[in-house]
């Protein structure tokens, strides 16, 4: 170590939530860690290992693909059809005044699910070969920065609202997108809501394996 | 056993990784394990919340006064607001949809308005009512918050799909422009808020 570095503790943990510090003790698979000053979660053994977590996100992007490029809905007005997927839900958006408001709801259900397949996608393929990604840091912060502006399960909610306030007066019925949807809700709350500080210690582990 | 506080350990966590580090150098610091700069706690937190809630609150007044919606259907032409909407299906006996549109567009953003207030307010006086309970308040304000996008997205989703030009045709109005506006800030402002905060007023 150089001089000047800080001194670090990777055996301790600190709340984000209320700053108390504490050792960290070994988790069996699915426990969970909580604060007893404020009661937040402070970290939780994971029940996937890299590979598992790599498949379920490869399946991810799969199912991504279907999202977008399969219609979520159909509708029918006296012989007329119509059916919408989500690009151009959110560019049903881009019009007139409200333009603006069309990209943070592109952000919300395209861009940032597809930034958080393809970055939990690159820095696990790595992982499972027992190495660290370049750009691991700058991957790791982005996933935690976007984790809160993915809507999928919003998304979701509102395409099954639309089907119900239009079937009062037009012919409805669900495309292959709004399976593809409802999937992808649940594969990306598997891969992407979990504690990204794991990965920080799956790979901190294999650093110090290959330094040994 | 009461367990001891970063600050009087002299310790401090990465904001980025989480990392447990020294906190000894005064001028800003970088985390040896990711390189983000490292902070006590998000810097001017109360100050960047309050103007992020206030500016959301202004912009909630015309994201319900305005229009959200411009429906013309079959030669019948009107706008509809966020609240005519709710009446609209409550009316319709889609009692569950009505509730569900409710909560995401009017009690989910009104008790983030309320929760992150009494947040701001109590934090500012150093109080130490209910930390616990106020821990939790801003927990859920960080869970529920993104659903107030469902307006914002069933907007959107009904406009792409009724399109029949001059037989019937929805396109968004400026009012959904100022609710996802709300959203966003509430959001923004939730995260500004640091939830240590809470706890620093705690005696030792």
């Amino acid at each position: 170590m150089s001089d000047g570095e800080l001194r670090t503790f990777p055996h301790w943990v600190i709340c984000e939530h209320c700053d108390s510090v504490y050792r960290r003790i070994a988790l069996q698979a699915g426990q969970a860690a909580r604060c007893p000053r404020c009661l937040a979660p402070l970290y939780r053994a994971s029940r996937l290992d890299a590979q598992r977590w790599l498949a379920l996100t490869i399946a991810a992007g799969i199912v991504f693909l279907i999202a977008n490029l399969c219609p979520l809905v159909r509708i029918s007005l006296q012989g007329l059809h119509n059916e919408a997927t989500l690009w151009q839900s959110a560019a049903a958006l881009a019009q007139g005044p409200v333009a603006l408001i069309a990209l943070p709801a592109a952000l919300s259900i395209i861009v940032v699910p597809f930034l958080q397949i393809v970055l939990l996608g690159w820095v696990l393929a790595f992982a499972c070969r027992r190495r660290r990604a370049p750009g691991f840091a700058p991957a790791l912060r982005l996933l935690g920065l976007l984790r809160p502006w993915s809507m999928v399960e919003v998304c979701l909610l509102g395409i099954l609202v639309a089907i119900i306030k239009l079937s009062g007066f037009l012919e409805v019925a669900p495309g292959p997108g709004i399976w593809a949807m409802a999937v992808l809700m649940v594969l990306i709350t598997l891969i992407a809501n979990r504690d990204v500080h794991w990965l920080w210690e799956m790979v901190d582990d294999v650093a110090a394996g290959a330094a040994a | 056993m009461i367990s001891p506080r970063a600050a009087q350990l002299k310790v401090m966590a990465c904001p980025a990784c989480g990392l447990v580090v020294e906190d000894g150098q005064p001028e800003a610091a970088r985390c040896p394990r990711c390189s983000a700069r490292l902070t006590r706690r998000r810097p001017n937190s109360v100050a960047r919340a309050w103007a992020l809630l206030i500016a959301g609150m202004i912009f909630y007044i015309p994201a319900n006064l305005l229009p959200v919606m411009h429906t013309s259907l079959l030669g019948r032409a009107s706008d509809s607001t966020i609240l005519q909407g709710v009446v609209e299906f409550w009316l319709a006996g889609s009692y569950g949809i009505a509730l569900v549109i409710f909560v995401a567009s009017v009690a989910v953003p009104c008790s983030k308005f309320l929760i992150l207030g009494l947040l701001l307010v109590t934090t500012q006086r150093r109080s130490t009512w209910a930390m616990r309970e106020r821990a939790r308040l801003y927990r859920l304000v960080e869970v529920v918050g993104y659903w107030s996008m469902l307006d914002v997205l069933v907007v959107a989703i009904v406009a792409a799909l009724v399109k029949f030009q001059s037989l019937s045709d929805i396109e968004p109005r400026t009012g959904i422009l100022f609710f996802g506006l709300v959203v966003i800030l509430t959001m923004l402002a939730a995260m500004q808020f640091d939830p240590r905060l809470i706890w620093d007023s705690e005696p030792t």
